[in-house]
């Protein structure tokens, strides 16, 4: 694999929280992998596995306590006059996760998406700006009508859309869709979702999708990457995890999933995970699965696992796995 | 802040589709896809629909209403009046309301009329005097505090925690004693410590609104400082401001009040209402009407401030969800 | 077949919510039954009206809701009427109701065994403080909750999100009643973790003979707990019938484009199809059919009359008007 292929590289990342004497919060605890240009790279986990911090720490929300992000070939601390910095924050943007506090309620529609291209001089004259936002909104679903409106006047799935104009209008190449669906109606989801891949395809976007449903995210992923308390326990494209999840986590998650599929349902057995999710403070350095997989041994309980290739493109962090 | 369904609503009753219907309804409708993204509602901005809900609120614009008649009668009555409030006329001491003196005269021979008048006037102009200054320093303190944050916040904020564990009044009152007597020094005595509530509800505000995503947004989208402060955050935290300085005109009223009840605030003849209260207390068996006016029309100004602060606070609260 | 008794009928509600920007018509006429031992999911999303009518029937409308008509039967005695003191004695011991946020549902300043033991003593006068607490501790041992002498005595913030919804299902099944509702039981909680309640469920509801309604948008579980399933949008009922019924044969253009919408895990479709459009405004609720403006397969007709309801079996049943006879080529 060409190194310019990836767009996005994470090495050894890691995001602490100190909470307070002796309490470290390590949401993100030495994660490692590529984003290529041009893919949907799809982050999964459930409540306290990091990947919100991730993707936040990823874009340089949260400052990170270890390791190194390079965006296109170049380490993001490099980024250091303000000209660098400006065009960092152009090519990288983000979409949020609730449509009811990521647009700011007193600012119109037109001024929310005119943002970026305000702050970046995009456009020349006020009549430009506004046809350019009016674009944008209309490469969204949205309309002209619309713009002089507030937040409070739309819907979750329109206001998510206007989210989506936003981050656009300053023409990214990369873009963390930080849970953009979870806080809406299942109809609703597939509408936003779509676009997205529509908006891909037209504007040419790499994308880190994080979410916490597993079928949507294989339906818009490439690969997928599943975190568990901070640690990325495995890698592969969505057909291949689905098919061999190779990782103890991994198959309980997938075997979790209910599927809208009576016969199925009835005729499947599911692997139940015993107890709830440890502690993320203060988390021992061994594997973070340990307490609640039925394969662990002394091993495991000495050492973090490292995420190793097992298969061409299938990596997994597992002692079991050979 | 809740609709009280006075009437039984009757819902319409569904059109039952009569039973003959010509057949070409049952072909397929065209679909407008730009209904779809119709919104109904005519646009307000959040401030608007707060407006409209305050007018409903019968108490609020009753007092509301009570307050600005008070307040032409405070400006206008003592100009229109024949008498001045410092013109004394011992033929005519300790009359009781008559129409030559509505309010009557005191024991020496001053009209109460304009008397009260003038005193409500110099009661407000200190009130609002002292909780606009209060607001300049409270909302500089508290934005400055919440948007630097770290140590210089935590150094702030035990700066107001000492000056609130002195007693606030003693403050007042040693200050009054040391300068010269006069409504400008009632107002710097009291903003010494009057601006702490502000600070604190401003600070609050601001770092709740730190962690909204939509800050996040626009820091992605290069917004910072100046721009930051005044496109994100003092929009959304004007409707504290304004609720807190409708509670604390009244409390700067009654604190003044208080200072000339007990003797410390401003001099003869010059009037405030706590003037004027003090004076009528002490004639209380000759003429209760001395006191009784007075009295009432602070209580009338306070409960006016204290009903309309709570009706804004309903109107103003920003909900995003229905 | 064996007729099983009817425990809940709904006829015709119509309930409606005063707010701040006008009445919304949260349910404009609807009507289902519940039977003995079955679950019954209720599908649908914002606005659908699902949580106001199992709200309606507990009599927990919000502050400026109310019934404008209908009645709700249960066993055979109307309870809109009821006054909060009957409903009181009727919430807990023959139905109950499980939320959705465990972590606001729950007391946080009461001890957890005494939320159990307070519902016991409301409903269950005769037992002392002992048996009480002895059935308590059985009821958290029942719902999975490992330790439950020494968990008795824990606050809610001491418990894992999974965890408290146990602690809410035992409260809710403490004095056993006939009829659970669970409204979003599992929506807040982790895909694992649902998976387990849900299998709690299940269990449960063999040992105690409940009939649970449940509430969700989420048709994997409902493929997973259902017996039966009632679709609503819009305020009103599209779409009821048996699980196989309404998942294989499907007759409402919603539920269709419902289930077209989500991504089947095992299937290489690379098309997810979405549904135009957002759900109808109730407080202005359209003349029609309520999904018209988004359906594909709209008929002129669909825009000026609300649709009747057709019969495709005893149980299933759909509310559109491409059953009409009228329809050329007609289902």
């Amino acid at each position: 694999m060409a190194q310019q292929d990836n767009l996005v590289v994470v090495k050894d990342l890691a995001r602490h929280f100190v909470l307070g004497k002796d309490q470290v919060l390590k949401a993100v605890d030495g994660v490692s992998f590529a984003i290529r240009r041009g893919e949907t790279f799809g982050l999964v986990g459930e409540s306290g596995c990091g990947k919100s911090t991730l993707g936040r720490t990823i874009i340089g929300l949260y400052d990170c306590t270890k390791g190194s992000v390079e965006f296109d070939g170049k380490d993001m601390k490099d980024y250091k006059s303000a000209a660098e910095r400006a065009e960092l924050s152009q090519r990288m943007q983000m979409i949020f996760q609730d449509p009811y506090t990521s647009l700011n309620p007193r600012m119109k529609v037109m001024d929310i998406v005119a943002e970026g291209i305000d702050n970046h001089h995009l456009a020349k004259n006020n009549a430009e700006r506004t046809k350019m936002v009016i674009q944008l909104l209309e490469a969204v679903g949205l309309n002209e009508g619309h713009a002089n409106r507030y937040p409070h006047e739309f819907s979750g799935g329109q206001r998510q859309r206007v989210g989506i104009a936003r981050a656009l209008s300053v023409n990214p190449d990369f873009v963390i869709a930080d849970e953009p669906i979870s806080a809406l109606d299942v109809s609703i989801q597939a509408q936003v979702v779509n676009l997205l891949k529509n908006l891909q395809k037209t504007r040419n976007l790499t994308y880190l999708f994080i979410a916490h449903d597993l079928s949507m995210v294989k339906y818009i992923s490439d690969r997928i990457g599943v975190m568990y308390l901070g640690n990325m326990v495995e890698l592969a494209t969505g057909q291949e995890l689905f098919d061999k999840p190779l990782h103890p986590y991994t198959q309980a998650l997938l075997s979790a999933i209910p599927l809208p599929d009576p016969k199925v349902e009835r005729e499947r057995s599911r692997i139940v995970l015993e107890g709830s999710v440890s502690s993320p403070i203060n988390l021992p350095n061994n594997c973070r699965f340990c307490t609640r997989c039925k394969y662990c041994t002394e091993q495991c309980r000495k050492e973090v696992p490292p995420l190793r290739e097992v298969e061409p493109g299938h990596f997994v962090a597992c002692h079991m796995i050979k | 802040m809740m609709f009280k369904c006075k009437e039984k609503f009757v819902p319409a009753k569904p059109v039952e589709a009569p039973a003959d219907l010509p057949a070409d309804l049952f072909e397929a409708a065209e679909q407008n896809s730009s209904d779809l993204e119709y919104i109904a509602r005519k646009h307000h901005s959040a401030l608007y629909d707060g407006w409209i809900r305050l007018r409903k609120n019968k108490a609020a614009v009753i007092c509301a209403v009570i307050l600005i008649v008070i307040t032409l009668f405070a400006i206008f009555a003592p100009i229109l009046s024949q008498y001045t409030y410092f013109d004394t006329n011992y033929k005519a001491k300790l009359k009781p309301p008559s129409i030559e003196h509505p309010f009557g005269t005191d024991q020496f021979g001053r009209d109460q009329w304009t008397r009260i008048w003038y005193g409500t006037r110099i009661s407000l102009l200190i009130g609002l005097v002292a909780a606009l200054l209060n607001l300049f320093i409270g909302v500089i303190y508290g934005a400055v505090s919440a948007m630097i944050g770290g140590r210089v916040d935590a150094i702030m904020q035990r700066i107001i925690e000492i000056l609130v564990g002195v007693p606030h009044l003693i403050i007042v009152i040693l200050f009054m004693m040391i300068l010269p007597p006069g409504v400008g020094t009632i107002v710097i005595a009291m903003s010494i410590t009057g601006w702490v509530n502000m600070a604190r509800l401003v600070r609050a505000q601001i770092l709740k609104l730190k962690n909204q995503e939509f800050v996040m947004a626009a820091k992605l989208l290069g917004t910072s400082g100046w721009k930051m402060i005044m496109k994100h955050l003092v929009p959304n935290t004007v409707s504290v401001i304004v609720i807190q300085i409708m509670f604390a005109i009244p409390s700067a009223i009654f604190t003044e009040a208080f200072l000339s009840f007990i003797g410390v605030g401003l001099a003869a003849p010059k009037a405030s209402l706590g003037v004027l209260i003090n004076d009528g207390y002490k004639m209380l068996r000759a003429a209760p009407y001395m006191l009784i006016y007075p009295a009432l029309a602070i209580i009338l100004i306070m409960v006016c401030f204290s009903i309309l602060g709570d009706g804004l606070r309903d109107a103003l609260d920003p909900r995003m969800k229905h | 077949m064996s007729e099983k008794k009817k425990l809940l009928e709904v006829k015709d509600m119509y309930v409606s919510i005063h707010t701040d920007s006008g009445v919304v018509q949260a349910v404009r006429g609807v009507s289902f039954d519940l039977y003995e031992v079955e679950t019954l999911a209720i599908v649908g999303e914002s606005g659908s009206g699902k949580s106001i009518t199992n709200k309606a029937i507990m009599g927990l409308l919000p502050i400026g809701g109310r019934i404008d008509s209908g009645t709700v039967l249960l066993g055979g005695k109307d309870i809109t009427h009821y006054t909060e003191k009957q409903m009181r004695d009727v919430r807990g011991a023959e139905i109950s109701m499980i939320f959705q946020d465990p972590l606001t549902s729950l007391n946080p300043t009461m001890t957890v065994g005494k939320q159990i033991t307070e519902m016991l003593m409301l409903h269950k006068p005769g037992m002392t403080k002992e048996q009480r607490k002895e059935r308590a501790i059985e009821l958290l041992g029942m719902v999975g909750i490992p330790n439950p002498t020494e968990r008795f005595d824990q606050y809610p913030h001491q418990f894992s999100g999974g965890m408290r919804q146990r602690v809410m299902i035992s409260i809710a099944l403490a004095c056993e009643p006939k009829i659970l509702i669970a409204d979003e039981p599992t929506t807040a909680l982790d895909v694992t973790i649902q998976a387990q309640i849900l299998d709690l469920m299940k269990e449960l509801q063999k040992k105690i003979n409940t009939s649970i309604i449940i509430i969700t948008h989420n048709l994997g579980v409902v493929a997973s707990v259902a017996d039966r399933v009632l679709v609503m949008y819009g305020g009103k009922f599209a779409e009821v019938g048996d699980l196989d019924e309404v998942f294989y044969d499907m007759k409402h253009p919603y539920t269709k484009g419902l289930m077209e919408s989500i991504p089947i895990l095992h299937s290489e479709d690379q098309d997810l199809y979405s549904i135009p459009g957002s759900p109808p405004d109730l407080v202005k609720p359209p003349v029609g059919c309520p999904f018209a403006p988004r359906c594909n397969e709209c008929l002129k007709v669909c825009k000026l009359y609300p649709p009747k309801t057709h019969s495709f079996s005893e149980k299933h049943m759909a509310t559109c008007w491409l059953y009409d006879e009228r329809v050329k080529g007609a289902k």
